[in-house]
């Protein structure tokens, strides 16, 4: 199976719970599921050459120019991590289909946990960190909606709001981090920055790319001093933490250190940062789990731990130690899934996780207790159990490891740390199973059914099974530990018994110490309530508080609710950015001379900056500012056809015509007179504009006094206008070719900004604005007639000519100026004359299509045109042209972006008559009132 | 011949442009200015009209015609809004 199936299997999985639920939860669980095990065959199915030493390799490019493909590899390390995550979340698919309760949403649960399914996985197959980069920000943001899954729940909420926030901000850092990296190794691609290892740590940005790296990996792997997202994380579903904190979400950190081991170990700084950190993890979940009374944060705070031990091991630098962080991936998945869904099964039973409420369960749940006693056995590292195995190995590690000048430092803090885990695991199994038997439980405790404690069972098999033949589990883990150190490592031998070693010896005593610990763990009660104190979360919930004041601080500073403020932020920006260009980089001297100004011109000119200037003045008589407006679109018109922009200018009278119609629609309901603000806001403003106008005017200035320092691009437009797009009209052929996609994507805004206006006038149409719109009267005195006889005629008479020549300008545009948007403008018009000689009832009677249709009909055209070019083979809206003959006329051209063009023309009138139509009927549903209350009062 | 005749066209034109901007700057109400702006309007066409003859070519015309066939629609706009407030009853 192609890796690409493979990867996309569990978002398709994802959809089918949406689809499946309404047969019930079982299909649901059944359909995700299926999807599950289908990407895990494929991933099994491609083991025999992954243990060869081979990797499965797919590629798709996608933005190669960014060095983004959609690159996808299977390698021994991948297979281990994509066979924990298909294979859990099978298990946790089953579990959680018998424990969710009736009233959770289960299809969209299993949603979620499919989605977050298919991120991890796209996190380890991924060869392309950019690429990886994509998914790792998916887990963060399903992880956010999986923790968050009881939203009801206000701890529910904070725990997912906190691991989104520390999780995602890891990311952040890391997405820098990683492009640091890309930019040292010269690729995107792991397997090439892999063999980079060399060049990148010694290159001087190392440093950098390192810390940024760790950041996000330490984040995401909950390490100190980013641990405490975790254990808040638990507010989750049990089945969510037992899939997240187990096999996938926080494994994701360290799926990452591992994946880039060769390329970034073996430094000093490398050893000391990771592994220091990994230490304290280690040190300090042990330490906070030893206290914990809530089933799941021991569980949570254990996690965190053994997360510690992990990155630490990897710290370490040697082979063996990567190994041993190998093996231990694969063990602590396999025992704390299964510990924390027996903790879920206790919940499930007997309506409490608090181990002081719980107590003598043996003999009650006798197949839990066998459960869970063995997981948290192999977690403390009892021997013949799989979490011995990797303990043993770290311990053998730390030994041989020389940290701070010593080799015993490691040793002994390793052996604290098995210790204290010894301590934890065995409180848990004395505090919940052994005692007496209470008679306070909240609910009678039993043995849950099969679908609650096979996938518990399931992993204990695998906990037991390689605890006793380790060897089994050798071909896998010796070609993930292959991966992680780019070396053949199928030559390790994993067993039970190495002889009399020092870990054995370290071993034994953590166990002992572990005993002893259990015995003594009231007379350290004030230890656990020195560390409660000491919580990372004062410092977390400060940071938030103080981001979350100055957020809404800079919101407010940018967005009081006027216009002017937020439009005078964005002026300012441009203003600083161009300010800062002009000061930065000088300008050339002046080639160009400048052009004659013919008298005639100039009093154009003196007319577009008297109305300019004296605009201000006079805003807030909105009509006269209107009128003013009037006159500068006039010139602004005339000045593009003298500058020779035919195509501007025949787009700018029409549009001007459009807008002062619909203005002057949308003035009926306004003041007639803006409210005066106060002198220092009018001056604040009218200095931001003077600034932002002068600054483009001696832009375009300095622009036009010069040649152009680079070749332009205008000039490849023209070459290949007519032999590229098949027409001589290059503006028309850059809008519906060259630049075919912006057109596209502006008609469909478009579009959508006359259904936003059809919206906003419907909901006044409604209940309770039609009140106060029916309540509404004219406040100017009517006169004259409503439909004068004149304009009627005149419009009449005006309205076939105006069709005709926009059908004119719509057919000639491809060579000569014109084209779909000034004939769609032209043809509006046509109509809006028409409604305002005889109003809207007359017009609407005879114009019997419907806008919206129009405004659909043409973004389909458009893209229907587009899509035509698939079926030649062709990238999307690729234009094709060809001339034909039909007798008895002459020869003429067809070309596809006529069809496109056809699009923008119907979504152009369909746009501008819906606006129009939509505005109109507001006031005729106000005077319609009127008049009625004329006639019965 | 045709020069001179442009070269006076052109002014008279030009002439008619700044009187109806001196117009919309001191007329005592809008009436007069929408007034002024409609024969602005009618003045740029004749203008461009007269530019495409100098420049011997018919895309200017084909713009005064467009600002001619469309550019009155703006004037009865405005009048219907003074007279009636609202310009689609």
């Amino acid at each position: 199976m192609s890796l690409l199936l493979i990867v996309i299997l569990p978002f398709l999985g994802a959809l089918l719970p949406a689809v499946l639920i309404r047969s019930g939860r079982g299909m649901a669980a059944a359909g995700a599921g299926l999807a599950t095990a289908a990407a895990l065959a494929g991933v099994l199915a491609h083991l025999p050459r992954v243990f060869a030493g081979e990797a499965v390799v797919a590629r798709l490019d996608w933005l190669p120019a960014l060095g983004l493909s959609a690159s996808f590899r299977l390698d021994g390390l991948a297979a281990l991590f994509a066979i924990l995550i298909l294979g859990i979340g099978l298990l946790i698919l089953f579990y959680a289909r018998y424990y969710l309760a009736k009233a959770d949403p289960a299809g969209r649960f299993f949603t979620y946990l499919m989605l977050f399914q298919g991120a991890m996985l796209g996190i380890v197959l991924s060869d392309n960190i950019l690429l990886l980069l994509i998914f790792w920000e998916l887990t963060s943001l399903s992880s956010f909606l999986l923790i968050g899954y009881w939203s009801h729940r206000p701890d529910a909420r904070a725990g997912a709001v906190m691991a989104l926030v520390v999780t995602a901000t890891g990311g952040l850092v890391m997405i820098a981090g990683m492009l640091v990296l890309g930019g040292i190794a010269g690729s995107y691609e792991i397997s090439q920055i892999v063999k980079a290892g060399p060049a990148i740590r010694d290159s001087g940005l190392y440093p950098l790319a390192l810390g940024l790296i760790l950041l996000g990996a330490f984040t995401k792997s909950a390490q100190f001093p980013f641990h405490f997202w975790l254990p808040r994380a638990m507010a989750a579903p049990t089945p969510v933490s037992a899939y997240l904190h187990s096999a996938t979400m926080v494994k994701a950190g360290v799926f990452l250190l591992a994946r880039l081991w060769p390329a970034l170990s073996g430094t000093p700084e490398w050893f000391y940062v990771v592994t220091t950190v990994g230490l304290v993890t280690m040190l300090w979940g042990a330490s906070v789990a030893l206290f914990r009374t809530d089933l799941k944060a021991l569980l949570a705070y254990s996690t965190v731990s053994h997360l510690g031990l992990i990155v630490m091991l990897l710290g370490f630098g040697s082979k063996a130690a990567a190994l041993a962080a190998v093996f231990h991936v694969l063990n602590h998945a396999s025992f704390k899934a299964a510990l924390f869904l027996s903790a879920g099964i206790i919940e499930h039973e007997t309506g409490t996780r608090d181990i002081d409420r719980l107590g003598g369960l043996r003999r009650l749940m006798p197949l839990t207790f066998a459960l869970a006693t063995l997981a948290a056995l192999s977690m403390a590292g009892v021997p013949l159990l799989n979490g011995f195995l990797s303990k043993e190995m770290m311990l053998e590690e730390a030994a041989h490891t020389t940290y701070l000048g010593g080799v015993w430092v490691l040793a002994a803090l390793t052996t604290l740390g098995a210790l204290i885990s010894a301590g934890y695991s065995f409180r848990l199994i004395v505090l919940t199973f052994l005692g007496q038997e209470r008679e306070d439980y909240p609910t009678k405790p039993h043995d849950p059914a099969i679908g609650l404690w096979l996938a518990p069972a399931l992993l204990v098999a695998v906990v037991v099974v390689v605890g006793l033949f380790p060897a089994l589990a050798r071909p896998l883990v010796a070609a993930a530990a292959g991966a992680v150190v780019g070396a053949d490592m199928s030559g390790v031998v994993l067993k039970i018994w190495h002889g009399l070693t020092p870990a054995l010896a370290m071993s034994a005593i953590a166990l002992a110490g572990g005993a002893l610990l259990l015995t003594q763990a009231r007379r350290l009660q004030w230890a656990g309530v020195a560390l409660a104190r000491l919580s990372a979360p004062a410092v977390y919930a400060a940071i938030m508080t103080g981001a979350e004041a100055g957020a809404r601080r800079l919101s407010a500073a940018l967005h009081d609710g006027a216009m002017a403020r937020s439009l005078a932020a964005l002026v300012l920006v441009a203003l600083a950015a161009g300010g800062w260009a002009f000061a930065s980089a000088g300008l050339g001297p002046e080639t160009r001379a400048m052009l004659p100004v013919p008298p005639v011109v100039a009093v154009g000119w003196l007319a577009l900056i008297v109305a300019s200037l004296w605009l201000p003045f006079l805003h807030r008589d909105r009509l006269l500012a209107l009128v003013l407006i009037g006159i500068i679109g006039l010139m602004v018109s005339i000045g593009f056809i003298y500058l020779s922009a035919p195509d501007l200018a025949l787009t700018q009278i029409t549009v001007e015509v459009v807008t002062v119609v619909l203005m002057l629609l949308a003035l009926n309901f306004l003041p007639k007179q803006s409210i005066a603000e106060p002198f220092a806001l009018r001056a604040r403003d009218a200095g931001l504009a003077s600034a932002a106008g002068l600054g483009v005017g001696a832009l375009i200035y300095a622009l036009m006094r010069r040649d152009f320092a680079a070749p332009t691009i205008s000039a490849y437009h023209v070459e290949n206008a007519y032999s590229g797009g098949g027409g001589t009209n290059i503006v028309n052929v850059i809008l519906v070719d060259f630049r075919g996609y912006d057109t596209f994507g502006e008609i469909i805004v478009l579009g959508i900004a006359a259904l936003v206006i059809f919206a906003l006038a419907d909901v006044m149409l409604r209940r309770p604005a039609l009140r106060r719109l029916i309540a509404w009267t004219p406040d100017q005195p009517r006169a004259g007639d409503a439909h004068p006889l004149m304009l009627v005629v005149t419009t009449r008479l005006v309205l076939p000519v105006a069709l005709m020549v926009g059908v004119y300008i719509f057919l000639r545009g491809h060579n000569a100026p014109g084209g779909g948007f000034v004939a769609g403008l032209v043809v509006s018009i046509a109509l809006v004359m028409q409604y305002m000689a005889s109003g809207l009832a007359w017009a609407e009677a005879r114009l019997r299509f419907d806008y919206h249709a129009l405004i659909g009909a043409g973004v389909l055209i458009a893209g229907l045109t587009g899509i035509g070019a698939w079926f030649a083979g062709r990238p999307f809206l690729t234009s094709a042209f060809g001339y034909v003959t039909l007798p008895p006329l002459e020869k003429f051209e067809l070309a596809t972006a006529m069809a496109f063009d056809l699009g923008v023309f119907l979504t152009v009138v369909g746009a501008v008559m819906l606006a129009l139509a939509s505005l109109s009927r507001l006031s005729h549903r106000a005077h319609h009132d009127e008049r009625k209350r004329g006639e019965t009062g | 011949m045709i020069a001179i005749a442009l070269d006076f066209a052109f002014g008279c034109f030009g002439l008619a442009l700044l009187l109806n901007l001196w117009r919309i700057v001191r007329a005592p109400g809008v009436t007069d200015r929408v007034l002024a702006l409609d024969t602005m309007v009618v003045n740029a066409i004749a203008l461009l009209v007269l530019y495409g003859i100098r420049q011997g070519t018919a895309v200017y015309f084909e713009a005064a015609v467009l600002i001619a066939m469309v550019g009155f629609v703006s004037t009865v706009a405005y009048a219907k809004f003074m007279l009636r407030g609202d310009i689609v009853e």
